[in-house]
């Protein structure tokens, strides 16, 4: 039942397969493609952690099929490193520690990848609100705050904070 | 957490959707599948057909026309949100939205979906209650037009006939300067809210209430409308005691009790998120106090 053909550009590569309709995006990724960074963790639109940019907009890849993203350009937590090199996001979220198991950082930074580009001086409220899709069970998200607004200085040109020896610790 | 198999069609017109969703036995619409999918993973729904109104541009756009803000169905929640039209012509859309799931759904969400959807806590049947907005509904007999309170018949329940779909939302647009306001409870910001309410007041000379709409959500099995705190309103000047007397009556909306919260709660949240969201909507028409 309900076999499509289906092409998907992901991170700047193009691959065409024949899929169940009933496949989400999440599982493309995933079982055809082999890119794993796309977690899975609720597979209902709650947690966040399957978020990717679909022609440039998060959505949740759990919640949309891979038939619906014929044609389209999605870009997954694999595709933020150019050439290996970690994004200004991605560093800030090392110095800032934004991640301790890691299962919901793919999201967040895709996530706060959108954000960032959209607004280049966001609050700290504005950040906090961009995050409310997606669920941290490790952090506290102070981390991932932190790390977003550094990012988001780093990315006008400031300088990078100093990772104070207090932030992100003491527990 | 796997759907069932489906087959799926993308029709690029009207026709050929109303046409699939004629015939096509066991179908149900994709819209923007940000409350569908979730009922699919979980198999609450199991279709045979799924037809994705995603590539119908009949259903897209927005425009003004006669006095009204037309809407086409699939325009995804997060346009809308962005969009100067709405920002200048109804507001209060434009606030309620913010308060629509969250970034990421906001993105694939669409206004038809949501009201097709129907939940009770749900920000959009709420604006369409305030409004008294009219629904364009399509199928192969045609179009017909709905008002909102002959759609919206009880819980995640429409005037829908199976094989229909909505294709646009006309919202009347209120005088310019008229004040706007929209407040609701939930425990985090993006989750369905308790309680809420949507507020309009165009307000005259000697601040005089020429028009008011109060609609309550969350807290009945559908969107409410408070008729006489509107009308305890209407034709006399407003002020804070007079808000808080009108919003008492938001007390008599029957509310539902659940897991979330209690009937008496909603009804004491729904009575407090009304005098706030009047409150904005007094001060936005220039009123204080
Ligand atoms: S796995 Fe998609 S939102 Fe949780
Ligand atoms: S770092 Fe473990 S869930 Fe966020």
């Amino acid at each position: 039942m309900g076999k499509q053909a289906t092409r998907i550009t992901v991170n700047g590569k193009s691959h065409a397969r024949v899929v169940e309709a009933r496949l989400t995006l999440a599982d493309f990724l995933r079982h055809e493609l082999g890119l794993t960074g796309t977690h899975l963790g609720c597979e209902h639109g709650v947690c966040g952690a399957c978020t990717v940019l679909v022609d440039g907009h998060t959505a949740r890849s759990c919640l949309m099929f891979a038939v619906q993203a014929n044609g389209s350009e999605v870009t997954t937590v694999e595709g933020l490193a150019a050439d290996g090199e970690l994004s200004v996001l991605q560093q800030a979220f090392m110095d800032n520690h934004g991640l301790q198991c890691g299962f919901c950082t793919p999201g967040m930074l895709i996530t706060l990848t959108e954000l960032l580009r959209d607004n280049a001086e966001p609050s700290e409220a504005e950040v906090r609100e961009a995050l409310t899709g997606n669920l941290c069970r490790c952090t506290g998200y102070a981390g991932i705050v932190k790390a977003a607004l550094d990012a988001a200085q780093r990315l006008r040109g400031g300088t990078p904070s100093q990772p104070s020896p207090a932030s992100g610790g003491g527990r | 957490m796997k759907p069932a198999p489906f087959d799926y069609h993308a029709p690029r017109h009207l026709k050929e959707a109303a046409e699939l969703l004629a015939t096509l036995p066991n179908v149900k619409i994709l819209a923007g599948g940000q409350s569908l999918v979730p009922m699919m993973n979980f198999r609450y729904v199991i279709v045979d057909h799924l037809v994705d109104l995603g590539h119908v541009d009949d259903l897209r756009g927005i425009a003004v026309i006669d006095g009204r803000l037309r809407i086409g169905a699939m325009m995804r929640q997060r346009d809308l949100e962005t969009s100067p039209e709405v920002a200048r012509h109804c507001p209060l859309l434009a606030e309620a939205l913010r308060h629509v799931g969250h970034r990421q759904t906001r993105n694939r969400g669409t206004i038809g979906g949501s009201l097709a959807h129907a939940d009770p806590a749900a920000e959009l049947p709420a604006v369409c209650a305030a409004y008294d907005a009219v629904l364009h509904l399509a199928s192969i007999r045609g179009l017909r037009s709905v008002p909102f309170r002959e759609f919206s018949l009880g819980f995640m329940t429409t005037a829908l006939a199976p094989d229909e779909m909505i294709a646009a939302i006309e919202l009347p647009i209120w005088r310019s300067g008229h004040g706007h306001g929209f407040h609701e409870f939930a425990r985090r910001h993006g989750d369905f809210a308790l309680a809420g309410a949507a507020a309009l007041l165009d307000i005259g000379a000697g601040n005089v209430v020429r028009g008011a709409a109060l609609a309550v959500f969350g807290v009945a099995e559908q969107p409410v409308r408070v008729d006489a705190a509107e009308a305890a309103l209407t034709g006399k000047a407003i002020g804070s005691t007079a808000i808080q007397n009108a919003a008492a009556a938001a007390w008599l909306v029957e509310p539902i009790s659940d897991i979330h919260a209690g009937g008496d709660y909603r009804r004491h949240l729904a009575q407090v998120l009304s005098v706030r969201a009047l409150t904005d909507a007094a001060r936005r028409a220039g009123v204080d106090g």
